[in-house]
């Protein structure tokens, strides 16, 4: 620092700590925000599960009644169990997106329309989506329908039958998710670098082998973002249930955030404190992945330093 | 059933505006929120309102209008925050909550000042809570089997006035390829019909209300017969396939197209089996056919009611517009525009073969019950509801349902 003296003389504090305290002033409106929108909300919920209370009454004071009650209601595993299923079928979107991405890393004319095309689905709203497919799976007027009784079988009413109406929804929410991460692992493929396919050339890998052993490596960072998104999806998986099938036929397509919804917001609910308990529970599993997440991405960050 | 105006999600922006607009009012200002967001609601009430100002030009109406649906949430804010003068609800338990929390008022002064005990006697014991009255009822309309008057010709099929000769014409239509029965269960509420019916006929209308204020247990002998006999219907297929997967609305177009010959809905349907093509020559009204011989026969006829807010700032000219609904006159004129049925037993009969035919049977009626949805709680509604859409899927899941119905009864009902 070249300064006069005569004005270094005469720093003030603001001076002084310009450096340390910039980033923190700049970041003081979001983070006030995210405390207010979303720490604070966080708490309160776990204080409204304590209680009873339909949103316009009293509140009652009922410790841990809700979580009792919850530990005890059908509805409540159905809901858990769905959760599970959605968890794991929803990780196909992962595979599938790397596959449609390498398929279409080519460079031959007209593959960037081909791509956005591909990305398309993405780009739709869930509740679009949610539609779209409801009249795929209609058994009277539905493409399924049709397909069936072109082969000559009975149609299945997949939205109206318990046992296949959890999966059909699955398959409506892998079509927009396999998009994403199909992007994710472009961007990815992108970052490969040359030497490294070329060394691996010339030491004679090719096909799985040059896949396993030298590109997924490299795709390390956008596998990690593709497992982390698919996985929230799966656990937020509410519009496309509340769209397509309102949690039924008989409530056996809920997952736990529609029933959260439904206990604490519906026509039928305003049992905030039976939601709010609900949205605990759903709170929990998260955390596991966001810790996950969060861990990693710390530990990741020290070993780039 | 309480839903049945639109299968659409609440519009909480328009809600959300007009509350803004419900804002305070000085005495000699009259709010009125209603969730009439459907043409002919609205312009039912329009003309009330209207004809309440010509009588009372001090009075100054500020007439607040909701959606449908997202009124069901507003209501509950308004009430606690920026009561209006009149709100628009529904009777039987409906109001319940309501009435318990404090946020309506006591209007029993009305019902004796003005001989509405008299006049609207057939749905004051709708209005009546711990003996008092909640509220001014201003329509109703009625429960039925509407069925295809041709295809029943064809087929050489009386119109059922017993349960084995229902039994015999839907076995009749299944024989020659015709679904009996149309329902679309996707909303839940249709398969409460069912139920109410069922109940009704079987048990008859004390011990319905009984069970839907929570004093029986659902799995007392007699519900398990309303299901025995329930599924004499469901275990033959007589109710649409795939049942489910319909809105009441999507299963419309298999009775209109003829395959399927019998719905059991309330009186709204009348509209869209007509514009989808019947006329009144195909399409016939029936009540529900007898199941206990000698049992007088109770129906579901749901009432639309205003009630005051207990925190409202202009009372006195909220009673005065109360009594204005209850007359006669006014109600004949909303629900000719309403297409429905008026409470004031002074008002003019309706002129519609349906509404007149369902006037009729109402006047005869043993009792009215409102519907399973406002009859019994919300939660209780719910999970009965979607009991009843179970069975009538897997009628041999009936012993697990029942008792996971009542359950949910011991607990809703502490």
């Amino acid at each position: 620092m070249n300064r006069p003296a005569a004005i270094s003389g005469t720093t003030t504090f603001w001076q002084r700590h310009q450096r340390q305290a910039a980033p923190w002033l700049f970041l003081a409106p979001g983070a006030f925000m995210f405390l207010v929108y979303v720490i604070l909300p966080i708490f309160q919920s776990m204080w409204i599960s304590l209680y009873e209370w339909d949103g316009i009454g009293e509140k009652t004071f009922i410790g841990i009644a809700n979580y009792v009650e919850l530990f005890d209601d059908d509805a409540f595993y159905t809901s858990l169990k769905n959760n599970v299923i959605w968890l794991v079928l929803y990780m196909l979107a992962v595979p599938a997106g790397l596959f449609v991405a390498l398929f279409l890393n080519q460079t031959v004319f007209g593959i960037r329309l081909i791509k956005s095309l591909f990305f398309f689905p993405f780009v739709l709203s869930q509740v679009v989506v949610g539609l779209v497919f409801a009249w795929f799976y209609d058994p009277s007027f539905g493409l399924l329908a049709q397909v069936f009784e072109a082969f000559g079988l009975k149609p299945i009413a997949v939205l109206a039958d318990e046992d296949y109406v959890t999966y059909g929804i699955i398959v409506a929410g892998l079509w927009p998710q396999i998009a994403y991460c199909m992007i994710l692992y472009l961007t990815g493929l992108n970052n490969i670098s040359p030497e490294q396919i070329e060394a691996g050339r010339l030491d004679g890998a090719k096909g799985i082998r040059m896949l396993w052993h030298v590109v997924l490596p490299q795709l390390r960072p956008a596998t990690f973002i593709a497992v982390v998104v698919t996985v929230i999806g799966a656990l937020r998986s509410f519009d496309l249930v509340s769209i397509m099938t309102d949690g039924g036929p008989y409530g056996s397509s809920r997952v736990l955030a529609y029933y959260m919804y439904e206990q604490a917001l519906s026509e039928y609910g305003f049992r905030m404190g039976y939601g709010a308990a609900i949205a605990v529970v759903l709170f929990a599993i998260m955390m596991v992945y966001i810790t996950v997440f969060l861990v990693r991405m710390f530990s990741e960050e020290r070993g780039a330093r | 059933m309480f839903s049945r105006k639109s299968a659409g999600q609440p519009a909480m922006l328009a809600a959300v505006l007009s509350l803004g607009l419900a804002a305070s009012a000085h005495a000699g200002t009259l709010v009125i929120n209603t969730d009439t967001s459907d043409p002919a609601p609205k312009a039912a009430f329009e003309a009330a309102i209207e004809g309440f100002k010509a009588e009372n030009p001090d009075v100054e109406v500020k007439w607040n209008i909701f959606d449908h649906e997202g009124y069901k949430t507003s209501i509950r804010n308004f009430l606690t925050a920026e009561a209006p003068d009149i709100a628009a609800w529904y009777a039987g338990n409906r109001m319940a909550p309501f009435v318990n929390a404090g946020l309506f008022e006591d209007v029993s002064d009305v019902w004796e000042g003005n001989g509405l005990n008299e006049s609207l006697a057939s749905a004051a014991s709708s209005m009546t809570i711990d003996g008092k009255k909640w509220g001014v009822p201003y329509t109703y309309y009625q429960w039925g089997i509407y069925y295809r008057q041709d295809i029943f010709d064809d087929l050489g099929i009386e119109v059922p006035k017993t349960w084995d000769e229902l039994k015999a014409a839907a076995a009749k239509l299944k024989e020659n390829g015709i679904t009996p029965f149309a329902i679309g269960s996707k909303a839940l509420w249709p398969t409460g019909g069912w139920f109410d019916y069922m109940n009704l006929r079987v048990n008859g209308y004390e011990f319905h209300m009984d069970l839907t204020a929570g004093k029986v247990p659902y799995t007392d002998p007699k519900v398990v017969e309303v299901f025995d006999k329930w599924s004499e219907l469901v275990e033959p297929g007589y109710f649409l396939e795939n049942h489910a997967a319909y809105d009441w609305q999507e299963a419309v177009p298999f009775f209109v197209n003829g395959e399927a010959a019998m719905y059991l809905m309330g009186n709204f349907a009348v509209d869209l089996f007509k514009s989808g093509g019947l006329t009144e020559d195909q399409l016939g009204f029936m009540q529900f056919p007898e199941i206990t011989p000698g049992l007088p026969k109770a129906e579901d006829a749901p009432t639309d009611t205003i009630h005051i807010p207990a925190n409202a700032s202009n009372k006195e000219d909220a009673k005065k517009f109360l009594a204005y609904v209850a007359r006669a006159e006014v109600q004949t004129q909303m629900n000719e525009i309403l297409g429905q049925l008026p409470t004031n037993k002074g008002s003019k009969r309706p002129e519609d073969k349906y509404l007149s035919q369902g006037f009729e049977m109402l006047s005869e009626a043993y009792a009215l019950a409102q519907f399973y949805d406002r009859d019994a709680r919300a939660e209780m509604a719910k999970a009965g509801m979607e009991g009843f859409q179970e069975f009538m899927v897997k009628p041999g899941n009936q012993d697990r349902i029942l008792e996971r119905l009542e359950k949910i009864r011991s607990r809703v009902y502490k």
